[in-house]
């Protein structure tokens, strides 16, 4: 299996270790490196899982790149730090999946633009929104695929312990972040992001409502179809993406009640929410390996 | 609470700050359709009647605008834009709820020349409101912390998350009852502890909903206790059965020989002659605003309810009864619609 692309990890914390454990999987991506800025438990675990780590950052292991054929990299650290990560990596000629809400590269979600943005070539960085945005840019864009929408706004509702500490220190790039995505990516003119965090025990799945305002009358059939077509391919890569219910139609409004449900993998099934993130990121990072594999991409 | 707390020498004197609600959780039932007219005219009579603070926003704060919640009349800074200039003494206050408007509302608000914002967050979610906080209190805004459904948790727990918000700059918290659940000794029990842990010169404040028909003695409650400001609404108009009464409030507030600064016939005279006839409904205690204070629903689901149960053909009184078991908070109105699609296809 030399087709792998060989990876590092960035961010030892719960997203990178369920990242970890998802690419362990992988046909196309291999895990080797797993970079923290201490002794940590995450860093403990990737070293139980036979990774190389490093404690001192992204410096740790930079002279490694060329000797261990680094040629990916996820950054699950924070928007903060992000930018500095990228450039090193980037200079080595890695590519860089960003799971921060930074954004320095262009926005992906996979099942809607992931084909174009590998159409259009080399990329040293891609960008994964946020996860209300994985969740629910699909659904804005099986909508506005089949006719224009004036409006897209999406409610996220995830369990408060799913949110960690960076999130919610930023609250607002997650609303700017989604609802910058829901335009640039879901085809939606104007876009709107809303996110409540709820502290029920046990802890609520993620649940996600994704309204859109079509310019038209909305044409019930085809969206049905194309909505229905959406979640088959984001359930190829997210099992638990589920359409509970809906599309409701109500004038010019189309609403489509969604519920994503995690693998379990390190995190916990109810926060669906992280499991998009690593899943989409994963995804994207083995379309990627692929196309390299099949000599689309210098 | 002991009857001793309410004998008029625990308020004889206390200067009590009385913070109108029409403009903003009475948006709710208005169905955030009030127009500019009556905005300018509402806040001008309460000015007359030397309300100190007027709160004018979206119901669900800055940047509320949207599907889920509704689309206003007119946009927050229009309304801002129109009432802050015709304030002679009343000051205006906007909220914002993180996770719903950002600080570039904020500012905006900043910008239009109010003078305090109150930063809502769920009660055990108060670490998601640092950096509007922060930003306030950095800007010279009077800034609030406001911990909504703060009946769902303990007063030890409710204390950390208001310690969380002091921290982050807030010189002013809430306790607000947004479900119109509390009772008198439950309001007692949280202010009491947070009046001896939280700074000497941290303000405390309570925002009931009438929904148990308690916010005037809840209220009552919340002054012997420690809190100096109290949300209500002239007429009662809010989310549910309404806010407290502002104009009954304030009338008990004169009997206890406390200090509010109001003119009560002014202020009774905007309740009886501005407000009422601009309900669409009459703001009251029936049976579906009960069950909001009896269940603890959040108490701007109602007319969500209402309109899902007209839709779906279930009664709404079992939709927020169902809210209420799936733990729902402020801001969840889409499961409202779900919920009752569910319900619908459960009965066939």
């Amino acid at each position: 299996m030399n087709k792998k692309l060989r990876a590092v990890i960035i961010g030892p914390g719960n997203i990178g270790t369920d990242l970890l454990m998802k690419a362990m999987r992988s046909d196309w991506i291999e895990p080797v490196w797993m970079v923290g800025i201490e002794e940590s438990e995450g860093i403990k675990r990737a070293r139980d899982f036979g990774m190389k780590v490093s404690t001192s950052g992204v410096d740790g292991m930079l002279d490694a790149v060329e000797e261990d054929n680094i040629q990916i990299a996820f950054d699950a650290t924070s928007a903060y730090v992000h930018a500095e990560n990228s450039r090193k990596l980037n200079e080595k000629g890695v590519l860089m999946i960003d799971l921060t809400p930074a954004a320095i590269g262009p926005f992906c979600v996979p099942p809607v633009n992931l084909n174009d943005l590998l159409q259009e070539g080399r990329k040293e960085n891609v960008n994964m929104v946020t996860c209300g945005g994985q969740a629910t840019i699909p659904m804005v864009n099986a909508v506005s695929r089949v006719q224009e929408v004036d409006y897209g706004e999406i409610v996220a509702t995830v369990s408060s312990k799913s949110v960690g500490p960076g999130t919610r220190k930023n609250i607002d790039e997650f609303t700017r972040t989604t609802a910058s995505a829901i335009e640039q990516v879901g085809g939606a003119k104007k876009g709107k992001a809303i996110i409540v965090v709820n502290p029920a025990e046990p802890p609520l799945i993620m649940r996600d409502t994704v309204h859109c305002l079509t310019k038209e009358i909305p044409d019930q059939a085809r969206i049905t179809e194309s909505v229905q077509e959406m979640i088959k391919e984001v359930q190829k890569y997210v099992p638990g993406y589920r359409l509970k219910n809906g599309p409701v139609f109500d004038g010019n409004r189309v609403t489509v009640f969604l519920e994503v449900e995690g693998l379990g993998d390190f995190l916990p099934k109810y926060s669906g929410n992280l499991d998009i993130m690593t899943a989409a990121a994963l995804r994207t990072a083995e379309m990627y390996a692929e196309a390299m594999a099949n000599g689309q991409l210098a | 609470m002991s009857s001793t707390e309410l004998n008029p020498t625990h308020f004889k004197n206390r200067k009590v700050t009385l913070h109108d609600m029409c403009l903003r959780d009475g948006m709710h039932p208005k169905r955030h359709q009030i127009s500019l007219a009556e905005m300018i005219d509402v806040a001008t009579g309460l000015d007359e009647a030397g309300v100190p603070l007027i709160e004018v926003t979206h119901g669900d704060g800055l940047g509320g605008a949207s599907v889920n919640y509704g689309f206003p009349a007119h946009t927050d800074a229009e309304y801002l834009g129109a009432v802050v200039p015709k304030m002679k003494n009343a000051k205006i206050s906007a909220l914002l709820l993180p996770g719903i408007g950002t600080v570039d509302h904020l500012k905006m608000a900043a910008d239009l020349g109010v003078s305090t914002i109150r930063v809502a967050t769920h009660c055990t979610e108060a670490d998601v409101s640092e950096q509007h906080i922060g930003l306030a209190r950095q800007m010279g805004l009077d800034t609030v912390g406001f911990l909504m459904m703060a009946h769902m948790i303990s007063a030890e727990e409710l204390l950390q998350q208001a310690l969380l918000m002091e921290s982050y700059g807030a010189n002013c918290l809430y306790c607000t009852d947004s479900a119109g659940y509390m009772l008198p000794h439950e309001v007692t029990e949280r202010i009491t502890l947070l009046r001896a842990n939280l700074k000497p010169e941290t303000e405390l404040g309570f925002h009931g909903h009438h929904n148990l028909g308690l916010g005037v003695a809840n209220s009552m409650a919340a002054v012997a206790a420690g809190a100096n400001r109290i949300d209500g609404s002239a007429a009662g108009l809010g989310a549910g059965a309404g806010n407290t009464p502002l104009e009954v409030f304030a009338a008990v507030m004169d009997r206890m020989q406390a200090d509010t600064g109001v003119n009560i016939f002014k202020l009774m005279a905007v309740a009886e002659e501005q407000i009422i006839p601009m309900m669409d409904e009459l703001v009251r205690v029936d049976r579906d605003s009960l069950t909001l204070g009896y269940a603890g629903v959040y108490s701007s689901f109602l007319l969500f309810a209402k309109r899902a149960g007209a839709k779906y053909g279930v009664p709404s009184q079992d939709i927020l009864l169902e809210m209420a078991k799936r733990k729902a908070i402020g801001g969840q109105e889409d499961l409202i619609e779900e919920v009752a699609m569910e319900m619908a296809k459960a009965r066939g």
